[in-house]
């Protein structure tokens, strides 16, 4: 992975640190399952797909419509660079 | 349960919205009727949205394709439905004009159902040829997401309209808790004041929103906390819901307090708007 792949991955994961804690006034750790841990509800979930799609110009449709795919930051942003049609982020393409 | 079942829907604000996702995505054909065409425009981008929320919280069964959706502006396109769920604004003279119009439309004997968070029930049958067809609903919202529903069976309320009804529900899905009609029934008489009063704490500075709704949650187990429900609900409309209850109990607890008023005045009506309590547009800033 480049530096600038590298940034970029970080930002995606920034972005939505970001956008989870101006609505929680709590900021996430990565890994943290948002809804376990009580910052995210059922209503904020769906707010998470629009925030992400709205963001990164991506469709979340069909099977990615999972919460399993939005219980971590982390999650997120993978699901995001695959939607994208970027590689994984342990790939060194 | 015949085949050739349909609900009709009147009203398509939050809960007219939010009743017809549930009702399309549990495989029902739903018409949905509204005076306003950008009202059932908004609607379809809601009920598309809502159809994804509820895939996302796994409420709608995987292997169904979703009841095809029909948005007019005009009464008469209910005829044929097999149920009809009136759910427009918390004013009674005007649920009970509109109730009486669709009595006249529809098949004799088809359950008119008024869903409400507070009128009591018997003071709308008055108006229809028919007061055994008519009985109680207070959908929670989302209701594409709660599984419960409090039924109000009113005095003049038929065995048949209540047997009918609680096999639609279960047919939606949803689990039926009936009760008899007061103002307010059992939900809206015990949370609705609770909301205004945490309205008051907000308003006297005792603790923030955030802080508020922390505690109901996390000491209490309230889902949310009051005000994010309040959010939820909209506070136009939990003002009239508090308005219709305090003209009928006559406690000051649910006379609406300044800082829901002001809220009313200033467009803050919670997420509809994209602020209330709390701010819900999807951007960080």
């Amino acid at each position: 992975m480049t530096a600038e792949q590298q940034a970029r991955t970080e930002s995606i994961e920034d972005e939505i640190i970001r956008f989870v804690t101006a609505k929680t006034k709590v900021a996430p750790d990565v890994d943290q399952d948002l809804f376990a841990t009580g910052l995210a509800t059922s209503m904020f979930a769906m707010q998470l797909v629009v925030f992400l799609e709205q963001t990164f110009a991506v469709e979340i449709v069909g099977k990615d419509l999972q919460l399993v795919n939005f219980r971590t930051v982390e999650a997120m942003a993978a699901l995001v660079r695959r939607l994208r049609g970027e590689t994984a982020v342990t790939g060194d393409a | 349960m015949t085949e050739n079942e349909s609900v009709a829907v009147l009203g398509a604000g939050v809960m007219g919205t939010g009743i017809s996702t549930l009702v399309a995505g549990q495989g029902l054909p739903v018409t949905l009727v509204d005076v306003d065409a950008a009202a059932l425009d908004l609607a379809r981008r809601e009920i598309r949205n809502g159809l994804r929320h509820a895939q996302l919280m796994g409420a709608v069964p995987a292997d169904r394709d979703p009841g095809a959706l029909h948005t007019t502006l005009s009464l008469s396109d209910i005829r044929k439905a097999t149920a009809v769920i009136e759910a427009i604004t918390e004013l009674p003279d005007l649920k009970a004009k509109v109730l009486a119009e669709t009595a006249a439309i529809v098949d004799p004997g088809t359950p008119l159902i008024s869903n409400t968070s507070g009128i009591p029930i018997d003071e709308l049958a008055d108006s229809l040829p028919n007061p055994g067809a008519l009985i109680g609903t207070h959908f929670m919202n989302p209701s594409y997401l709660i599984p419960m529903v409090e039924v109000i069976r009113g005095p003049r309320t038929s065995d048949e309209t209540v047997a009918s009804v609680l096999s639609l529900l279960t047919r939606l899905g949803r689990r039926a808790v009936v009760v008899r009609d007061a103002p307010g029934f059992v939900t809206s008489r015990l949370l609705h004041p609770m909301i205004n009063d945490a309205a008051r704490v907000v308003a006297a500075s005792t603790a923030s929103a955030e802080d508020v709704d922390a505690l109901m949650h996390g000491c209490l187990g309230h889902p949310t906390g009051p005000l994010r429900t309040a959010d939820l609900i909209g506070i136009d409309n939990l003002v009239d819901s508090l308005n219709v209850l305090h003209a009928r109990i006559g406690d000051e607890r649910y006379r609406p307090s300044e800082l829901l008023l002001d809220k009313v005045r200033r467009g803050e009506l919670g997420r509809k708007t994209g602020r209330g309590f709390y701010d819900y547009k999807e951007t960080a800033e």
